[in-house]
């Protein structure tokens, strides 16, 4: 796992080396053990190397014999070794043991259709100084990150966006409509960005330069099509998928666990991640280093159900507290790397999880994200299901009840009324039929959010409509998937890659130099679980009942049969009432807000003393307080200054090679 | 009661800063409607009721009906301080 980067010249000019430098050095947290880079022509490459297959003599920018070819990869192939070997009957010839050097093969044998043979996750860039010609590929579902720019006849791309803003042709400026954006689906749609400049290769895609031509293309994409017919592989029965799902994950995880360094693995105490953790143990036989966070909070707190897995299997576990205060402190580290607001506090103890990870010497985790995705697990599906059920029968006082079932961790929703819950969640028979029906309420909140903008921000957002946006981009033949499967699509298509996978997923792990891995995104169980019928994801209301059954003799029964508990963290509370946060006074302030011209200052002066005076406060007050919060560390960090120290330069320092 | 729809006003504009009317609140808007009071903020609205106005607000009284505009607060408590009298 590493940092790439690079430029290309579309007026042919040579690439000045000392940009490729600024670039790189960007985001060395992602990559601390090595670094090079390489100019020819009108093209110059960068990369920070984390050192995991073939630590000897992976290095990059790797080229082919005659240097016509070149590749930097971020990144990692897990069915690496069976390519490699097709490739060696093919004639091929090898130097290292390195995945790079089979992408670069592979690309030699097949051009850019290689990436269908690939199984894994990937950014990569390739310079094919022959046809000179510049390939840009981006895995399926986005696991790792790629960000382009275009300006004064320059491509720039990077593996975060600091390593394109670190550059004099790229205007630092915040996108009105990514605010809007982000303050309704909680992600920018892709291409679009934070940073008005800077674009976003959506996952799933390819980016070509020639002759002055960027041509951007899809190479994969999700397909419920099948969903619940399952023609291809005729009837099976529950049996039968479930003994195929399990197969799929068992192997996902097996080529998971290929790398020179150990390989650990994060322990929620939800289903997912303790079953992977049991397919580890199972395919190397061996005890797992395994690595949880907990909470000082009850609320959120699932070291119980953790510890339980940790003796089930018999883990060597470490497992760091997270208190409101240590949220508090790292947040503007935390948003650093996640480059953009975010609505909720999440990505911050996982952040410190990551720190926790190095300091034990580990570079690679796999994990369980991806499976509520997948296989049916969130409890938006659930909600959508009930809102269904209640629209059929509007006048039945019992139905919206039920909604109750669906967040017992919620006390406030515990007393509400059926009238009230009606309100807040009810559907018109009607809407029924939106293609958005699962996730309007969600949406529908969160953009009342946007009341808080400035007058400026509002006038400059206009008539914009960015379900409109949305609609237009949904994938052929989506209104005629089951709903459960418009709702998966939702997301898994935007909010996996644009919040789970990138804010709190690759982002805070390569904050510390470690690579997350993830079976339950191995791009076989991703289609084989697109193709399982609704009602063997959802039972009733029985979320990812299939892998529940698959997980059964694996997982302890307390992990498999407890309550879903979405990962959650303490919110708005963290930045009060501990000791005083000099940074959140100083952007929260009036004359900060007013300065910044993002807010309106009164309605943030409004929020803020509530939660000052420890008022009450509800969803809403913590989406938006830490919404505007992270808004005004994007603004102060990237905008006003752009920062410039690393948060982790004293490690640096002493490890990294300098990069020349 | 003026004073008493005066302070719930004070207290839905102060609390509630996400409607999208703000100072201009009418006393007929429904709090639903203008987006202002979503699952938790009922649970601050009856807080408040139940403090300032020592009463106690009961399970089947929380319905948008007694509780979905000033106008209906106002009515709503008329009636509970009556009781409570």
């Amino acid at each position: 796992m590493c940092g790439i980067a690079g430029i290309v010249n579309l007026n042919g000019q040579p690439v000045e080396p000392t940009l490729l430098g600024r670039m790189i050095e960007r985001i060395r947290h992602r990559g601390p053990d090595d670094c090079g880079t390489h100019t020819d022509k009108q093209v110059g490459l960068a990369h920070a190397r984390l050192s995991i297959i073939d630590l000897a003599f992976g290095g990059q920018p790797m080229h082919n014999e005659d240097k016509s070819v070149s590749i930097v990869f971020n990144g990692e192939i897990f069915n690496y070794l069976e390519l490699r070997a097709d490739l060696l009957r093919r004639g091929h010839r090898f130097r290292t043991q390195c995945d790079t050097e089979v992408i670069l093969r592979l690309y030699e044998e097949s051009g850019e259709e290689c990436v269908r043979h690939l199984n894994g996750q990937w950014a990569f860039a390739i310079w094919d100084s022959r046809r000179e010609r510049l390939f840009l590929s981006r895995d399926r579902l986005g696991v790792r990150p790629l960000f382009y720019s275009v300006a004064d006849q320059t491509v720039m791309f990077g593996s975060e966006m600091k390593s394109i803003l670190a550059l004099p042709h790229v205007s630092r400026e915040i996108d009105p409509v990514a605010l809007d954006q982000i303050f309704t689906f909680w992600v920018t749609l892709p291409p679009r960005t934070t940073f008005k400049g800077v674009r976003e290769l959506p996952p799933g895609h390819s980016l070509t330069v020639q002759q002055g031509r960027i041509t951007v293309a899809r190479h994969w994409g999700l397909d419920y099509e099948a969903g619940g017919e399952d023609a291809a592989d005729g009837a099976r029965t529950e049996d039968e998928y479930s003994a195929k799902l399990l197969e799929l994950l068992v192997d996902a995880t097996r080529i998971r666990l290929r790398s020179d360094v150990p390989v650990g693995a994060y322990l929620s105490g939800g289903l997912d991640s303790t079953l992977v953790t049991a397919l580890i143990r199972r395919s190397t036989g061996a005890s797992v280093k395994t690595f949880s966070i907990g909470f000082d909070d009850p609320e959120f707190d699932e070291s119980r159900y953790q510890n339980e897995a940790v003796r089930f299997l018999g883990t060597h576990h470490q497992d760091v507290r997270c208190t409101g205060a240590d949220i508090g402190r790292v947040f503007p580290d935390v948003v650093w790397h996640a480059e953009r607001p975010i609505l909720r506090t999440a990505p911050a103890p996982l952040y410190i999880l990551s720190g926790l990870v190095r300091k034990h010497g580990y570079k690679v985790v796999l994990t369980g994200e991806g499976s509520d995705e997948m296989l049916g697990g969130y409890d938006i599906f659930k909600e959508a299901k009930i809102r269904r059920f209640c629209a059929a029968r509007p006048e039945s006082r019992l139905r919206p009840l039920l909604l109750k079932r669906l967040y017992p961790y919620l006390g406030n929703l515990q007393s509400q009324s059926g009238a009230y819950l009606q309100a807040f969640f009810g559907a018109r028979r009607d809407e029924t039929g939106d293609e958005f029906f699962s996730h309007l309420p969600r949406w529908q909140l969160t953009s009342k959010l946007k009341t808080i903008f400035s007058d400026s921000v509002r006038s400059q957002i206009g008539a914009y409509d960015g379900l409109a946006e949305l609609r237009d981009a949904l994938p052929a033949g989506y209104s005629g998937w089951d709903g459960l499967c418009q709702a998966q699509y939702l997301e898994a298509a935007y909010l996996l890659p644009g919040y789970i996978l990138s804010s709190q997923g690759d982002r805070m792990a390569m904050a510390h130099s470690v690579e997350g891995r993830f079976p339950f995104l191995d791009h076989r169980v991703v289609e084989f679980a697109a193709r399982i019928p609704p009602r063997l994801k959802m039972r009733v209301l029985n979320e990812k009942y299939l892998l529940k059954r698959c997980a059964e003799g694996l997982v302890p029964p307390s992990v498999r049969k407890r309550a879903k508990q979405p990962y959650r963290a303490p919110e708005g509370k963290c930045f009060f009432g501990g000791a005083r946060l000099e940074y959140v006074d100083e952007l929260l302030s009036p004359e900060r807000v007013a300065q910044d011209g993002i807010f309106n200052p009164a309605t943030v002066q409004k929020l803020v003393a509530k939660f000052r005076d420890g008022r009450a406060v509800g969803i809403k007050d913590n989406m938006a307080l830490v919404g505007v919060l992270s808004t005004q560390l994007v603004v102060d960090q990237f905008i006003r200054g752009f920062r410039e120290e690393f948060a982790y330069a004293e490690r640096r320092a002493g490890t990294a090679a300098i990069c020349h | 009661m003026p004073n008493v729809e005066q302070e719930l006003r004070r207290f839905v504009i102060d609390n509630f800063p996400f409607g999208q009317v703000g100072e201009g609140l009418s006393n007929e808007d429904s709090f639903l409607d203008q987006g202002i009071i979503d699952s938790t903020g009922v649970l601050e609205l009856v807080t408040f009721l139940e403090e300032t106005y020592e009463i106690k607000v009961e399970d089947e009284e929380l319905i948008p009906d007694n509780l979905d505009s000033i106008n209906r607060l106002v009515k709503f408590l008329e009636r509970k301080l009556q009781v409570s009298q």
